[in-house]
């Protein structure tokens, strides 16, 4: 794996900082003291923050692969597996922001192809995959996202912006790259996902607080 | 259609204060040790009466799977396994489950996991949805505080701790094997059965698998009882149903509805509508990117349940469906589905990681027109070979999208290799590129 990559790229070591290793700790308690190879996938996770945290790129260095091997005693081979096979370990630096735009049917139909039309404008970024020559942005096509009634979705980091358009496209990367942070959620006038203009069903329920926002 | 007073998902869209103290204001965790106290039996009785089928794909009867598993542990813990995965394109229905009902959720897996002797639920909540797991989290949390899970759990005298694990972007592991495989800590392949999940699951030891909305469903039903949920819907299609519409509607939205109901009344009531009207309708795929397509004119009459779709050589599925007007492209839109399944193969089994490629790549020229008329019988014959050939149904997941668009477009297929022999000249057309045939996973 990572034969794509420059040796230069990939640290020497890792270390969990302090932050990380409080994470650890509330994570292995969640599986029995004699599978915590299931932790593989939560330390990923630990690792690639941590790595955003201390260098504004989410990935997964070789190293920390090998640190969490160590840590959970299993082969460094399995972990190094597992962050191959999973798509959302980046075993590659990412951009500042990791753009993924979903282009499966559900998001297509409702015009996915101008969000990507419009990543790829607004930050120079040629072809999927590539990151941006000022390391901002990385973009990324992904696959169904699980929010389809809220298509189309850009997913920014953790975040779902969702009913998206192009000019919208372009108006959430220029705000990121000043560096403000626009709300995540839909963008038209809709709670969640209920329909855009306000709900058909649950009218009636007592508890109701408030109509769509 | 479904009243109010029948939903059983009264914070559906956030509207209302998804932690504790709104969960229980809308009836959740009210006396739930009283729940517990039917007994595992009176439980699984109960759900068994309900005729609640799995609400995440197969429809298999809920209560009947939880009457698998041992009824005296041998030694080994049981486990419930809550399928948080939800990855078949198209679907979007536990997300709102997750983020704006987790109290429902977290409560019902309790009881589920009472009914099976489990005192630990680990979830499986896909990566993607890193919000929505922190939102489960911090119900979770609070449910802890507030003693209702833990240690003698709700008081009932059952202790219970409940797990959330994050997946990591692999459509595979909403496949139960294969997700049980993930929190092992393993790449998503999916397991030979036997020995099913119930026998020797998670860690080797008696484990189920549900669905997010099979689970979080069993705490309304033991509190208003089998008779009203079955009175729900249709015989053996019983209950109400999280829905979901996406594609060329006027509204799209998540929904709960009772099963049975038209599929064109769905679409009219909470989609408001096919964009350009009913008339401009070209397709349907009911229940997720997996069930074969349905033509216009099945939609204008079929019911949404589980066996009126099936009649129809389609399925229920997820129940969330993707709506299609006459401007789609419906091979491009089938091929996005190849090019899914050609992603997601985790290629353990050699029909299904070859498979998907070919099926991809022929489709990608069906797209273009770029093949031969007696091809599609060829693509066809494709995928009847990966279909039932494989350790998992991905292999059958990705054949029938392509069946369903043989079935019911064809003349569509064939006009496309008409209208590209006719722009790019004659028969002897050379379809195979200059750089050789693509073989093999790429």
């Amino acid at each position: 794996m990572n034969t794509d990559l420059k040796p230069q790229i990939q640290p020497d070591s890792f270390s969990f900082d302090g932050a990380s290793e409080a994470e650890i700790l509330t994570v292995l308690a969640k599986y029995p003291v004699e599978r915590k190879a299931s932790a593989v996938m939560p330390l990923l996770y630990i690792a690639q923050r941590q790595m955003s945290r201390l260098t504004g790129s989410a990935w997964v260095p070789v190293a920390a692969m090998d640190e969490i091997a160590q840590r959970l005693e299993m082969p460094a081979i399995r972990v190094y597996e597992v962050s191959s096979f999973y798509t959302m370990f980046n075993t590659k630096p990412v951009g500042r922001y990791h753009l993924q735009v979903c282009t499966t049917t559900p998001c297509w139909l409702r015009g996915s192809d101008d969000i990507v039309e419009a990543c790829k404008r607004t930050t120079g970024i040629a072809a999927l995959g590539g990151t941006s020559d000022d390391g901002q942005f990385t973009l990324t096509q992904v696959e169904c996202l699980g929010a389809c009634s809220n298509a189309p979705i850009l997913q920014v980091d953790d975040d779902f912006y969702e009913d998206m358009d192009g000019p919208r496209t372009v108006a959430l990367i220029e705000a990121l790259r000043r560096g403000e942070r626009p709300p995540a959620g839909p963008a038209i006038n809709r709670s969640g996902s209920a329909p855009e203009g306000g709900r058909k069903t649950l009218i009636d329920t007592v508890h109701s607080i408030s109509e769509n926002k | 259609m479904l009243h109010d007073k029948d939903r059983i998902f009264t914070n559906l869209y956030g509207q209302d204060d998804w932690r504790l103290d709104g969960a229980r204001k809308r009836g959740d965790w009210q006396k739930t040790a009283d729940i517990l106290a039917k007994g595992r039996d009176g439980i699984i009785a109960e759900m068994k009466a309900s005729g609640l089928r799995g609400r995440g794909g197969a429809g298999f009867p809920t209560g009947l799977k939880w009457s698998f598993m041992p009824k005296k542990s041998d030694g080994r813990p049981h486990y419930l396994v809550i399928n948080g995965d939800e990855s078949e394109p198209g679907t979007c229905k536990d997300r709102e489950v997750l983020r704006h009902e987790p109290h429902k959720l977290i409560e019902s897996a309790l009881i589920a996991s009472f009914a099976m002797g489990a005192h630990a639920a680990y979830i499986y909540v896909r990566g993607e949805f890193f919000n929505e797991a922190a939102h489960l989290q911090i119900a979770v949390d609070e449910a802890y505080a507030a003693g209702l899970i833990g240690k003698n759990a709700s008081g009932s005298g059952w202790d219970f701790d409940f797990f959330i694990h994050r997946g990591a972007g692999a459509y595979i592991c909403g496949e139960e094997t294969a997700l049980l495989e993930s929190l092992e800590g393993k790449k998503g392949q999916p397991r030979m059965k036997p020995p099913f999940p119930a026998g020797a699951g998670l860690y080797g030891c008696p484990t189920t698998v549900n669905n997010v909305e099979s689970i979080a469903v069993t705490s309304t039903i033991l509190r208003r009882g089998a008779a009203w949920f079955a009175g729900l819907g249709r015989p053996n299609n019983a209950g109400s149903k999280l829905m979901a519409i996406s594609g060329h509607v006027n509204t799209p939205c998540v929904f709960e509805e009772e099963l049975g109901v038209p599929l064109k009344d769905i679409i009219e009531k909470h989609g408001g509508g096919v964009r350009g009207g009913w008339d401009n309708l070209l397709a349907v795929i009911p229940g997720g990117c997996s069930v074969p397509v349905l033509p216009k004119s099945v939609c204008e009459t079929v019911l949404m349940d589980y066996d009126s779709l099936r009649a129809e050589r389609s399925g229920l599925g997820t129940g969330c469906m993707i709506v299609m007007d006459k401007t789609t492209d419906i091979i491009e839109a089938i091929a996005r589905f190849s090019r899914f399944f050609k992603h997601e193969s985790c290629g353990q089994c050699t029909p299904c990681r070859e498979g998907t490629g070919w099926m991809m790549r022929m489709m990608d020229r069906m797209v273009q027109g770029r093949a031969e008329p007696d091809e599609i019988d060829l693509l066809e014959q494709v995928t009847r070979q990966v279909e039932g050939h494989t350790i998992c149904a991905l292999g059958d997941a990705a054949a029938w999208p392509i069946q369903g668009l043989v079935r019911h477009f064809r003349p569509e297929m064939e006009e496309r290799i008409r209208h590209y022999k006719a722009t790019h000249g004659g028969a002897g057309l050379v379809q195979v590129p200059a750089s050789g045939v693509p073989v093999a996973a790429e």
